[in-house]
């Protein structure tokens, strides 16, 4: 044996922790971090309007004239939450990029090496691009106006509740993505290949019931589904609607035959969310 | 031995050994890569305050052990302990007592240098109360105050360098590590960064653990390891390690060489003739000086002492020059540095 080393008192060698108040400074900072670099990039920021508002006033009145109106409720109005929960999908799916920027950049290791646990970067990651994602989409409702939807102080706050939700779920399915590719443009060609499809089967764009079997089963499987319809039903709840706008323009998802409650889908959303947060964590780089 | 039963992994220093004792300490510490075995169990220790360099050619097995030393990567065999800590056992306890700059960039050229600072302020906890006086106090450092509210991204490569040491060292860590902290800068930049680097220790007695091919920095430290085929060859001061591949050469340019050298001779000294000039071995050159001119017993036109340097050393050991490989390891790694700065 070596002679002169410090020798140990007996018993296994106990390692630090990290209290749970670091953890949360932690998740705060990495939160902040993200918000500083949306916020600085004002491309970022008018960019991830401008294709929701297309989609609303092109695919909306182009649509309306086709569809029609019932009891004065016509597509246009339908679509507006869609379009709401499509702009927070897409900021909240891209903001996930950031996890592929810091990788290429360096500043992954910052992170990785730092005395703090994974499940805070990744919960500060997600967060950040959560809320970027929760104001964005809060922003569009300034446009209800222009489309003829009322909206009651009520029902912005169970918008942005609902959104929120939302944002976590998608931007910890992003994180979770992100961790798993390795270059930028891998991470650019894998979103668009998975953002519209979400987008498309999630109910934002189209009235889920009376779908083929084969897109209903797709429109089930997609987490947004379960996200899209209590935000819809919240809208909706805030206008006059007659029976038959209601039986046209529905806002509610069947499950196994049974219609879902708010509630059942709001549950449903935060089991995919916490399966998203989990995934993203276990995903997210050891320091090599 | 009752080491044996209460240590069974070996040597390592006490988990509350915070305050004093060795900064660095490791025992036939190894790492193999499937096949390769990239570090041969090296034991070495580093002492509160030290500046200790690892010099290497490129491959030598340098990053590999700062890796393992940072918790980074997982020993394969041996055992080492930074501030007191087990790199393997507590590798938490020892994240939070190292200060690390790697080869490659790690800041964030989007925030200001002053977020940068304040982002790693939270990660490795340094309390509220006082990551203001800190962030203030590194900056002063690393010569960067004015800076403090530009953005990365207008920062030259030194610039940046230099706030990643101030980065380094802004949770106050026990050692720290600099994983060849001037590669790919300028002649200038890299005189900016030693400054830095040697302030630092005066002024915050920093224990500095560093990694370098370049032979000048290696003179810097107060201990310098050689480092080849993942084996230590050599420990020892600068000049310790000079003096063990050999004596001083004093040259001197005489009227009339062969009868300078016939004289020199006589007088015991050990004289090589070269074309233009004598060269004689002794063991202090300049105190050698005025003998040699009374021995040479002609007019003595110059003279001119040669220490052996580093490059001597490294190549006594290994048989090789460090030079021919670095020359083109720094151009790569500067064009590495430009492209990673878009």
């Amino acid at each position: 044996m070596t002679a002169t080393v410090l020798q140990l008192p007996g018993g296994p060698l106990a390692d630090e922790r990290v209290s749970l108040g670091e953890e949360l400074r932690t998740v705060g900072m990495v939160w902040e971090r993200e918000a500083i670099r949306f916020f600085r990039t004002k491309a970022r920021v008018v960019s991830s309007f401008v294709q929701p508002v297309l989609f609303l006033f092109v695919l909306g009145y182009g649509m309306s004239t086709l569809v029609g109106e019932t009891a004065g409720f016509d597509f246009k109005k339908f679509l507006f939450p869609g379009i709401v929960a499509m702009t927070v999908m897409s900021t909240a799916l891209s903001s996930a990029i950031s996890i592929v920027w810091d990788r290429e950049f360096g500043f992954l290791r910052e992170m990785l090496v730092a005395p703090v646990s994974r499940t805070s970067i990744v919960s500060g990651k997600t967060l950040g691009g959560a809320s970027i994602a929760t104001v964005q989409g809060t922003i569009m409702l300034a446009l209800a106006p222009a489309i003829g939807v009322r909206l009651t102080w009520l029902a912005v706050l169970e918008v942005i509740g609902l959104e929120l939700l939302m944002a976590v779920t998608v931007t910890a399915f992003g994180v979770f993505v992100a961790s798993h590719v390795q270059r930028m443009e891998g991470f650019s060609a894998v979103m668009q290949l998975l953002l519209f499809p979400m987008l498309f089967l999630s109910g934002a764009l189209f009235p889920l019931n009376g779908l083929p079997g084969w897109l209903t089963v797709l429109t089930r499987v997609n987490p947004l589904t379960y996200a899209v319809a209590p935000l819809r039903s919240v809208v909706f709840a805030a206008q006059h609607m007659p029976p038959a706008a209601a039986a046209k323009f529905s806002s509610t998802v069947t499950l196994f035959g049974a219609t879902l409650s708010n509630a059942a889908c709001i549950g449903i959303t935060c089991g995919f969310a916490v399966l998203f947060l989990a995934l993203a964590v276990a995903g997210f780089g050891q320091p090599d | 031995m009752t080491t044996a039963k209460t240590a069974p992994r070996g040597p390592v220093a006490r988990a509350s050994g915070d305050g004093a004792g060795l900064a660095v300490e490791t025992v036939s510490l190894s790492k193999r890569f499937g096949e390769m075995h990239a570090v041969k169990g090296i034991s070495f220790s580093i002492g509160r305050g030290e500046v200790f360099a690892f010099l290497g050619p490129n491959g030598a097995g340098k990053t590999t052990t700062v890796r393992m030393l940072c918790t980074l990567t997982r020993p394969s065999g041996g055992h080492a302990a930074v501030a007191g800590f087990d790199v393997a056992r507590q590798p938490e306890a020892v994240r939070r007592r190292i200060g690390l700059v790697f080869q490659e960039q790690t800041l964030d050229d989007r925030l200001t240098a002053e977020q940068n600072l304040r982002f790693h302020a939270v990660l490795y906890h340094v309390p509220r109360a006082e990551v203001k006086a800190r962030i203030d106090r590194v900056l002063r450092l690393v010569a960067l105050e004015d800076r403090r509210h530009d953005l990365v991204s207008t920062f030259s490569g030194g610039m940046a360098r230099r706030l990643e040491i101030a980065r380094g060292m802004l949770h106050t860590p026990v050692v720290l590590f600099l994983d060849e902290p001037t590669v790919g800068l300028d002649p200038q930049t890299r005189a900016l960064v030693w400054e830095d680097v040697l302030r630092l220790r005066r002024e915050e007695q920093m224990t500095i653990f560093l990694t370098t091919h370049y032979m000048d920095e290696a003179e810097y430290a107060d201990r310098v390891a050689i480092i080849d085929h993942g084996q230590i060859v050599a420990t020892g001061t600068p000049d310790e390690l000079k003096h063990q591949v050999g004596a001083d050469t004093v040259e001197l340019v005489t009227v009339d060489d062969a009868a300078a050298a016939a004289h020199l001779d006589a007088a015991g000294f050990r004289v090589r003739r070269g074309e233009e000039q004598l060269a004689i071995s002794a063991e202090d050159g300049e105190a050698a000086v005025p003998r040699l001119i009374e021995a040479a017993g002609v007019r003595v036109r110059s003279v001119d002492v040669h220490h052996p340097t580093l490059d001597d050393v490294f190549l006594h050991y290994t048989g090789r020059q460090i030079r021919d490989e670095h020359a083109e390891r720094a151009q790569s790694a500067m064009a590495r540095a430009r492209t990673a700065r878009r």
